[in-house]
């Protein structure tokens, strides 16, 4: 008879082992199935963690990419685990994305064609405060009715989502486009443009700012009492809430925090890698963001290293498209494959397995 | 705008298509939800079914194969939540969301070679005497069995949760499990099962919607259908009756903005296409200040015999 035994603790070193299981997992489930689509499965599995980082020939394309996909990643990863540390689920990080691109972009582009510096950094201000004024409906909705925070922040997205194709077609559309749907893009309007900051790295202001926002909320979550307020809230919301931690004030800072930081991750993509605002520019970062956010077991530090490993599979996914046909849903399963395994694995983290006979209390 | 273009009998008949979808999804997950847990993977599952029934149906001609191929693949996508809620015990939400994004990933890798096809469509059912009612014959009386399905659907779980003894069980083990356990009920058995019935009637909804509602195959063509029913089910305080009103509602408001496009009213058309989902948002706010929740007590919360 198999049981599961409560620990007193949750272990720290199951804590720090089930995310490399996970991967290994995935690795092994994620080659079945490949075998089973017809591709050789130890060749796509190194083509998707290998590859991209010591390829002779691809490598070169490759490894900037491994920044500019972890940047945004990160960045909402960061704001998005404050929250599901405090017990608030937000995720619609993908519509304070989409949010953050539109304000940060449309004032970039009521500024046309100016040389001031001062404008990007009035952009990446916009679009922090547009993924926060999207954050803060459901926030505010929650905390004056108490209602669902995971349900409204999600529909939220798909609400967003046609505010992008309104303004692709219409209030933001380049003038000198030959109507075609899709901004001016930043990479022609250069005080606005977020490129490269050391050529061939792929290090971009967002990057920057994701490594950064890695050391707040570590200093955050470790040193400072609203740190310390958030962890208790989620931990043992009785207890915060006999020690005088108000709920409203952890729903706002979470949810504005996550919205601000989902929103510059727009910006910094939109007036970047992506170029322009299009119907289609945004690709899903904010929801695989929250498998980031869970891989790093919601610790900034492990964000940092889940965040990375998930560009990866991004841009091994796109090599093993190219060089072996691979369909490129099947690296969505395989993102989604791995926060499975990694939540099945983390039962471990909390109970022991003990064989024998049950004994009667 | 030509509003004189919209027949209010075709109108009825399409709210009942388009809110079929999304009542069955709801109706099952509303009974996850009455055996206390939540299980945020219905859009996923919705998607599984959806491309599994048209692949199905396809493949060997026939749309009721569709839906039974459709509902077992759902219920074992769920399956795979219920093995790592209830077993594994890991967290509800996380684990929903987890199911998710794996369905969205899955239906796409499945779906690929299907895109663009044509299915079999499903004869309509012509109830002999009812459906030659001049009026309401045609509005109410002449679907495709799905409908007629999803409406016994309904009165079934109805009645079971209110006047049977394994409702009663249900209903107890979703308010609380620590007595429905110290009572000898197997929790974890009896929410495995609302799991898995749950994920089969997301399964027929998602089919309903690549096999009659759209009639076709697009990668990710749920649009939150499933978040919509996770919704539906809060707007209906967990009753099932109301879970059929609720869906009815936004089924017609679904229409009606269709309607409203095509009838070339004045209002924006991106301010159409998100009135569904500003409606849900309204409603959601009406019912929480509303205070009135009915949530089953145990909504969530894992279930180990330890503690």
């Amino acid at each position: 008879m198999i049981r599961l035994e409560r620990r007193p603790q949750p272990s720290r070193l199951w804590t720090a082992i089930t995310p490399l299981l996970a991967v290994l997992l995935t690795m092994i489930v994620g080659g079945l199935m490949f075998a089973l689509l017809g591709k050789p499965p130890l060749e796509a599995i190194r083509i998707i963690f290998w590859d991209p980082l010591f390829h002779p020939q691809f490598a070169a394309y490759s490894r900037p990419q491994l920044l500019v996909k972890a940047g945004p990643l990160i960045l909402i990863a960061i704001g998005l685990s404050l929250g599901f540390r405090a017990g608030i689920w937000n995720i619609g990080a993908e519509g304070q994305y989409i949010m953050g691109a539109i304000c940060g972009a449309g004032m970039g582009l009521a500024f046309y064609p100016t040389t001031n510096p001062l404008i990007f950094p009035a952009m990446v201000i916009a679009g922090a405060l547009g993924g926060w004024a999207w954050a803060m409906i459901p926030a505010v909705l929650k905390v004056r009715f108490g209602t669902n925070e995971i349900l409204v922040s999600l529909m939220l997205v798909y609400v967003a989502e046609a505010l992008l194709a309104s303004v692709s077609q219409k209030l933001l559309r380049n003038p000198e486009g030959m109507g075609f749907p899709g901004s001016r893009n930043f990479q022609q309007y250069p005080a606005a443009h977020n490129g490269e900051l050391l050529p061939g790295t792929g290090m971009h202001w967002g990057v920057l700012a994701a490594f950064m926002a890695v050391i707040f909320a570590h200093v955050l979550l470790t040193r400072h009492i609203q740190g310390f307020n958030i962890r208790l809230t989620g931990e043992a919301p009785r207890a915060a809430r006999f020690s005088g931690v108000s709920p409203a004030r952890i729903i706002f800072l979470c949810l504005g925090f996550g919205g601000a930081l989902a929103g510059a991750a727009g910006l910094f993509e939109v007036s970047g890698p992506a170029g322009q605002i299009t119907i289609d520019f945004n690709s899903g970062y904010g929801f695989t963001a929250i498998i980031v956010a869970f891989l790093g077991r919601l610790n900034p530090i492990g964000i940092l290293l889940a965040g990375l490993l998930m560009a990866l599979t991004y841009i091994g996914g796109e090599l093993a498209q190219l060089m072996l046909g691979l369909p490129g849903a099947s690296i969505q399963l395989f993102q989604g494959m791995l926060l499975f395994f990694l939540l099945a694995t983390d039962v471990f983290t909390n109970f022991r397995i003990r064989i024998g006979k049950t004994e009667v209390a | 705008m030509d509003l004189s273009s919209i027949n209010p009998i075709l109108l009825i008949a399409s709210i009942m298509i388009s809110a079929t979808p999304i009542l069955l999804a709801a109706i099952g997950e509303m009974v996850v939800e009455k055996a206390g847990v939540l299980n945020l993977g219905v859009e996923g599952m919705m998607i599984t079914g959806a491309v599994v029934g048209f692949a199905t149906a396809v493949s060997t001609g026939s749309p009721a194969l569709g839906f039974m191929a459709a509902a077992l693949a759902a219920a074992v996508l769920s399956l795979s939540f219920g093995i790592l809620t209830q077993i594994l015990l890991s967290n509800q939400v996380a684990t929903g969301l987890g199911l998710t994004l794996v369905g969205l990933g899955l239906s796409a890798l499945i779906g690929k070679p299907y895109e663009g096809m044509k299915t079999p469509t499903m004869a309509k059912l012509d109830i002999p005497i009812l459906g030659d009612i001049p009026v309401l014959g045609r509005m109410l009386f002449s679907h495709d069995p799905m409908v007629y399905v999803s409406l016994f659907l309904v009165l079934a779980v109805w009645a079971v949760l209110k006047y049977t003894r394994a409702g009663l069980i249900l209903r107890a083990v979703g308010e609380s499990h620590d007595a429905a356990h110290a009572l000898g009920y197997k929790v974890i058995r009896i929410r495995m099962m609302a799991i898995f019935f749950g994920g089969a009637c997301a399964g027929l909804g998602g089919a309903y919607l690549s096999l009659v509602r759209v009639p076709q195959w697009t990668e990710g063509m749920t649009a939150g259908s499933g978040w919509i029913a996770l919704a539906i089910v809060v707007f209906a305080s967990w009753r099932a009756e109301r879970v059929l009103i609720g869906a009815y509602l936004f089924g017609g408001v679904t229409v009606l903005q269709l309607n409203l496009q095509a009838a070339g009213v004045k209002v924006p058309v991106e301010i159409l296409s998100m009135s569904p989902y500003l409606i849900t948002i309204l409603v959601l706010v009406i019912i929480s200040a509303r205070g009135a929740h009915g949530a089953p007590a145990s909504l969530g919360r894992p279930f180990h015999a330890s503690s």
